[in-house]
């Protein structure tokens, strides 16, 4: 009587972590979805998840930390040559072509496309252009690394998805 | 087996430069990356003395270079690597980000193995992979060719080998891979 019991209670958490552990899994994967449909990311982001294995279950986390650590150097600097005058369209199409880089490197779709636009204002000499898609390109930039923040935190909580729960 | 395949890749960004590597690794290539073309080619040697005339010339299967980069760009390596006689048959590999035809056709002329478009993905390094190694086995069998040769100069080769085109033919993976990559653009 008293061991049925002890492997009922047992049986239940096993359970009920098992669900919470799924539950977690769809909530990711829900996520990632929207990712794409929203347009935040592209393909390129599943080519970095495929390189991930057990020796490097964080690669694309880790190459994501990088990337957040270039761009704010590269902002910066463009922040810095849009405040000359007059506006050195050349150092700004260079500064963005690297921004520009390592966005599509990581599959960050909207900040790229901001980019192109930017650097299309800078071939045309369009200092106006070239403002206001630099506000809008921080915008999406701002946007892509507080979701990309939210992901990997749920991603890591939901743990990687080869450990199954082991019965003791 | 042969030893694996050492790729040189140099690139100015650190994300790219993690990328890639990974996506060698994964290849299970031996990887070594640097920042720049300065840099490349002090590893190669190729920044001071004449190579030629070292004893330690490091062993390189392939190198992959970005286009832009500051100071020296992908394509100024490129020619620095093939004036270089001891270096000139290492195949270089550009990446670039960008589609110019110009750009192109001016590494493929001056002896780039392929092009690039980034962000590069896995099947394309294992194309590449393929294509280096389909190389060394030809080098291998030129080789044990010339030796059969000079121990039996009577017999003839076609008895032992199957007919393989000659050395002096574009190798039709080459082609193909550099048509299909253009095809692909």
């Amino acid at each position: 009587m008293h061991s049925n019991s002890f492997h009922c209670s047992l049986s239940l958490s096993l359970y009920s972590s098992t669900m919470d552990r799924a539950h977690s899994r769809r909530h990711v994967a829900s996520m990632k979805q929207s990712l794409f449909d929203q347009g935040y990311l592209d393909e390129q982001f599943i080519q970095l998840e495929e390189l991930q294995d057990e020796a490097n279950p964080n690669f694309v986390e880790e190459i994501v930390t990088l990337y957040y650590r270039d761009s704010s150097r590269l902002i910066s600097n463009l922040e810095n040559t849009l405040e000359r005058k007059p506006l050195d369209f050349n150092k700004l199409d260079t500064i963005m072509h690297q921004f520009k880089g390592s966005s599509s490197s990581i599959g960050a779709k909207k900040v790229k496309a901001e980019c192109t636009l930017f650097r299309e204002y800078c071939s045309a000499g369009n200092a106006e252009g070239c403002r206001r898609s630099f506000q809008q390109m921080k915008k999406e930039y701002a946007a892509l690394r507080k979701k990309l923040e939210t992901y990997f935190h749920l991603a890591r909580q939901a743990g990687p998805l080869e450990t199954a729960f082991r019965p003791k | 087996m042969a030893s694996q395949l050492h790729v040189l890749a140099v690139d100015d960004s650190l994300v790219d430069r993690k990328v890639i590597e990974r996506l060698l690794k994964i290849s299970s290539c031996k990887v070594t990356v640097v920042e720049s073309g300065t840099r490349a080619l002090q590893y190669l040697g190729l920044d001071g003395d004449d190579a030629s005339l070292r004893f330690d010339t490091v062993k390189v299967n392939l190198i992959m270079t970005d286009y832009s980069m500051p100071g020296m760009t992908g394509y100024e390596l490129l020619k620095k690597i093939k004036e270089s006689s001891v270096f000139r048959e290492i195949p270089v590999v550009i990446m670039s980000s960008e589609n110019v035809l110009t750009r192109i056709d001016r590494c493929l002329e001056e002896g780039a193995e392929d092009f690039l478009l980034k962000p590069v993905t896995l099947s394309d390094v294992r194309r590449l992979k393929d294509f280096i190694v389909k190389g060394k086995v030809k080098e291998g069998e030129k080789i044990s060719r010339k030796r059969m040769r000079s121990i039996d100069c009577s017999s003839p080769l076609s008895a032992t080998c199957s007919p393989k085109s000659l050395p002096c033919d574009p190798s039709p993976s080459l082609l193909s891979t550099l048509s299909a990559k253009k095809a692909r653009l």
